[in-house]
């Protein structure tokens, strides 16, 4: 079998030895490849999955992408928890060692100073969603008392007109609530990216998206960043707050934005 | 730099993260290079914006102020932005020809009139 070379991450040298079960994409163990002061942890993949035509069509794949996806990360994660890797984004593949020690001589610069600038630091995701349930059934219970139907034609335009008040009122309080806590927290980090709000299609997730955030954090102030975030949990009725990381700085490898 | 032990993991391993938390950042984050296989760019991109079709709820993100796609050639808007530059164009070129004919001093004023 031919096997090409997957780059998950890109981080200087460390001293703690990766998880000896940890395994990479295809169940293959990812190795350390140093070279110029750098390391890129790499795993072989077959050709037949990842040359071009065989990768594209498994990017439509939603299950084979998720699959992979999880074993990326899966390996991110495991290095998150002994050095800051640089993530590189998904199926950056390359035909051998030598290809990748030519990628990193050509990009060492830029490497470098990613590195300092995300040195010591995590990335948190934190997300509100407005609990539809309760949505739902606030919306239920306010026309319940009424009659069933509406007595004139001006009686139920003013019923539709309470009940699209009403929820039109529980989605301003729930972005007063986001824009609230977002702004708490991008106080405490150092950036932030705002993510478009996730479909529970994907995500799985009760109830609606109204916030999607990503803080990066040094490891220093991620504790208080996370009791802060679980103080605001019971903050309002009807919304959740759900955090999630430490993840390597996926949402900061780019320019310094915010 | 040396790290000497594992950090601690307080909270667990990605807590509660699911599967658009994951792909969010690996497909749409991370440090871009392109590789040996070079994927078309175009058909990530593809993918991407049909993940976000499922991923985002476009217009709750906008009222929560959360754009910023719009601005990312990449994504969203540009496919209909482009559409309306080329319509506008076609527009402009249509009302141009239908100036020229009006103001062709010929064709203006005899056109209706029968040759006598």
């Amino acid at each position: 079998m031919t096997g090409l070379r997957y780059v998950y991450a890109v981080c200087r040298p460390f001293g703690t030895p990766l998880q000896a079960e940890l395994t990479g994409i295809g169940g293959a163990p990812p190795a350390l490849l140093h070279h110029h002061g750098l390391v890129a942890v790499v795993s072989t993949v077959p050709e037949a999955d990842f040359c071009e035509e065989a990768l594209k069509a498994h990017l439509e794949d939603l299950d084979w992408l998720a699959a992979t996806a999880r074993a990326h990360e899966g390996v991110v994660d495991a290095l998150t928890t002994v050095t800051t890797p640089l993530p590189l984004r998904l199926a950056t593949v390359f035909r051998d060692d030598s290809a990748v020690r030519t990628m990193i001589e050509a990009r060492e610069e830029h490497f470098r100073s990613l590195l300092d600038r995300l040195h010591d630091r995590v990335e948190w995701g934190v997300k509100v969603y407005v609990e539809t349930e309760t949505a739902e059934s606030a919306e239920s219970a306010e026309p319940a008392p009424s009659p069933a139907r509406p007595a004139s034609g001006r009686d139920y335009l003013r019923r539709r007109r309470e009940s699209s008040h009403a929820r039109e009122e529980q989605w301003q309080r729930a972005e007063r609530f986001a824009h609230g806590l977002h702004e708490r927290l991008a106080e405490r980090a150092e950036e932030f990216r705002l993510h478009p709000a996730q479909n529970a299609a994907l995500s799985g997730a009760r109830g609606q998206n109204v916030l999607n955030a990503a803080y990066l954090v040094s490891r220093k102030h991620s504790e208080e960043f996370v009791e802060l975030v679980d103080r605001t949990k019971d903050e309002a009725a009807g919304l959740r707050v759900e955090l999630t990381g430490p993840w390597a700085a996926y949402s900061f490898t780019g320019e310094a934005a915010s | 730099m040396t790290t000497p032990s594992r950090f601690p993991e307080p909270y667990g391993q990605g807590s509660g993260a699911n599967l658009a938390d994951i792909l969010e950042r690996v497909l749409d984050k991370g440090v871009v290079i392109a590789g040996d296989i070079r994927i078309n760019l175009l058909d990530i991109e593809l993918l991407t914006v049909k993940l976000r079709l499922i991923v985002a709820s476009v217009d709750k993100a906008k009222e929560m102020g959360i754009d910023w796609w719009e601005t990312d050639p990449a994504l969203s808007s540009r496919a209909r932005r482009d559409e309306l530059t080329r319509e506008n164009a076609e527009l402009r070129e249509r009302l141009a020809r239908l100036e020229e004919l009006a103001l062709e001093p010929g064709r203006r004023t005899r056109a209706p009139k029968e040759a006598p």
